[in-house]
């Protein structure tokens, strides 16, 4: 298992260094950033002091190489735009997207499966028909227009829940967080409802196609001959059986959620590192792009590591390289 | 002489398919005495398996049991509620199924899957019911029991993952096992070991045995009594010394006639001519007319039951034991 997990490391490590030169080399390819720091009438002299200032004069190579050395340092740049450390701008917003992303995995998670184990289980009830029709609701339904009709509904007409902002928060690790309050709850509750749809019904159908192949395996099959109850062979053999893909799922998706909440945050307010992203992309503010997209990776390098060590707990034939049955 | 463990009338078991129903059980009868090991053989498709599988009134859709009675200790289990058909499967009836590989659950220990067999008949606590699957483990000869209730499916070899599934069935002392070739996935010379634990086994414990193999040979070393099925119908049954000695029908005569030992070296083996008929559509009268060498005008029609003392036979020209 240590083995395992130290192989894993190392992969991460190189997916990371790759990462990082391409964005590096993907950003530096759009505009330069130095028309939109200065004012256009600033003297040549100020231009220059500017660009070297900013070493923006040094070769591709010396720059990514200057900026790899301060990222190993935890050291992501200073924002052009707003004159303050990426690292802190960026953390400054994540929680909000973190919780946001979170919230709306679990949501589609913890309400998706049952569903979809239910829609497997009984694939020709009326029951199981409208739940396939609602995931495909999910899939095809434009992720902003669901965001409207849930304002227009829940916050305009009915008035139970803030149709935008993030409301108040708690301080917790010195950043707040919403999820810790019922008022806080109340303002997460529409966009993460709004973000959970898609991901309720890729859970719904990734759950139902498991639970469907399952059934008829001669595991249940002699589950079955043991006497076990149906909802025991469901609760505890089925859902074993077919966690495999929805952790993936579930891990590919938080990671997508945390990058590209953009529409939703957009949509509700939310001031997470969505609008960070537009905003930096908008005025060219190459470090926070940068500092932003390399977070994003390590972020999804984590949440796929996390999965991979998940799948090795889920299935014992995982844990010792290549001797599975 | 008290009343039969089992006793089966007239069972049907089809599949209503959208080609048409297949009438893969039809007419099926017999009985069954406490702790005696009966032989279920046939080829493929001759519904041998789903003949257990209406036991244990696990059918699949689209089947289902269509006529016909299944007195268990004196009970009919068909058309009986689910519930009271679950509290009988595993706790009176249990069955082994052919591929240990496939039947246990790779992804969960076997200390989990027995204690959650256990817990599946009465409440018993976590404790209690891994004490019971070790013990039973012991009982099925794995070593060092208690230890390997923390393993996985893919710890154990072929044989001894068959030897957990035996002792899965065996954990609620049932008065009836179901084997579905329980040896056939397995190497050779395990086969004969668990062939002849199984037997030892059941008879320690009382416990009655049916036994469904396509292979003669195996169930001539195993059982009292055999029943041979064809096209869902039992076309011979008797003791198994007497059926193998003389057989009745000229199917079950095939059938020995093409066991490998029968042959002698370098001879070519015998086998029977034509495969097994499709469900669908059978012929009317005998449907293994059209592969038997003794067959006439006759056959045509539905064969008479041959009766012999203790023997049984469907068939319009049966083999007459030369003494």
């Amino acid at each position: 298992m240590l083995g395992y997990v130290i192989q894993r490391l190392i992969q991460a490590a190189i997916v990371m260094l790759a990462m990082s030169a391409l964005v590096f080399v993907g950003v530096y390819a759009i505009g330069n950033p130095i028309d939109v720091l200065i004012s256009p009438d600033a003297t040549q002299d100020i231009r220059e002091a500017a660009i070297r200032h900013y070493g923006l004069d040094l070769p591709l190579w010396q720059q990514y190489l200057a900026f790899l050395g301060r990222l190993l340092q935890g050291d992501l740049g200073r924002s052009f735009v707003l004159n303050m450390p990426v690292l802190d701008l960026v953390l400054s917003r994540l929680p909000a997207t973190l919780e946001l992303a979170l919230a709306s995995v679990l949501i589609g998670a913890f309400i998706g499966i049952p569903l979809g184990v239910y829609a497997g289980y009984r694939p020709d009830s009326v029951l199981s028909r409208a739940i396939m029709a609602l995931s495909v609701l999910g899939f095809s339904v434009p992720t902003f227009w669901i965001g409207l009709i849930l304002i227009l509904t829940f916050a305009v007409n009915l008035g139970w829940l803030p149709a935008g902002d993030r409301g108040p928060t708690v301080e917790v690790l010195g950043v707040g967080w919403s999820f810790l309050t019922w008022e806080g709850l109340q303002f997460l509750a529409l966009p993460a409802l709004n973000l959970s749809l898609f991901k309720l019904a890729m859970m719904i159908r990734l759950s139902r196609a498991g639970t469907r192949e399952v059934m008829l395996s001669d595991t249940v099959k002699f589950a079955r001959a043991a006497g076990l109850s149906e909802y025991t062979i469901l609760r505890r053999h089925v859902l074993r059986l077919i966690s495999i893909p929805l952790v993936t799922v579930f891990g590919l998706e938080f990671g997508s959620t945390l990058a590209f909440a953009v529409v939703t945050e957009t949509i509700f307010s939310w001031p997470g590192v969505g609008k960070l992203i537009i905003d930096s992309i908008t005025s060219l503010d190459r470090p926070v792009m940068v500092g932003y997209l390399v977070l994003v990776a390590f972020l999804f390098v984590t949440i796929n590591l996390v999965v991979d060590l998940t799948y090795a707990l889920l299935d014992p034939r995982l844990r010792r390289g290549g001797r599975a049955a | 002489m008290s009343a039969p463990l089992l006793e089966v009338r007239d069972l049907r078991t089809h599949f209503f398919t959208r080609a048409g129903v297949v009438k893969a059980v039809e007419g099926v009868s017999f009985t069954l005495e406490r702790g005696e090991i009966l032989g279920l053989v046939g080829e493929s498709g001759s519904g041998k398996t789903v003949t257990g599988f209406s036991l244990i009134g696990l059918v699949d859709p689209p089947g289902r049991i269509a006529g016909g009675s299944i007195r268990f200790d004196g009970r009919d289990l068909v058309g009986l509620p689910p519930g009271e058909m679950r509290a009988i499967r595993g706790k009176r009836i249990a069955m082994v199924f052919q591929d240990p590989a496939a039947t246990l659950n790779p992804v969960m220990t076997i200390g989990t899957q027995m204690a959650l067999a256990v817990q599946a008949h009465g409440g018993a606590g976590e404790r209690a019911a891994r004490d019971l699957a070790g013990r039973t483990l012991a009982r099925v000869g794995i070593p060092d029991a208690a230890a390997r209730l923390d393993a996985y499916p893919h710890e154990f070899s072929g044989g001894m993952r068959q030897r957990v599934a035996i002792a899965v069935a065996l954990l609620h002392g049932p008065e009836l096992i179901i084997a579905d070739e329980p040896t056939t996935a397995l190497d050779v010379s395990i086969q004969a070991q668990i062939l002849a634990e199984m037997k030892q086994l059941a008879r320690q414990s009382g416990t009655a045995l049916i036994w469904i193999s396509h292979d003669l040979a195996t169930v001539s070393s195993l059982a009292d009594r055999v029943l041979v099925m064809y096209a869902g119908r039992i076309v011979e049954s008797g003791p198994v010394s007497a059926v193998l000695r003389a057989p009745l029908h000229p199917y079950t005569r095939g059938l020995l006639d093409s066991l490998p030992a029968m042959a002698r070296p370098g001879e070519k083996l015998n086998q029977i001519p034509g495969s097994t008929p499709s469900l669908l559509s059978l012929p009317p009268g005998c449907p293994f007319a059209p592969r038997c060498p003794r067959a006439t005008e006759a056959c045509r029609t539905d064969p008479p039951v041959v009766t012999r003392p203790g023997r049984l036979a469907l068939c319009h020209h049966p083999l007459e034991a030369a003494a």
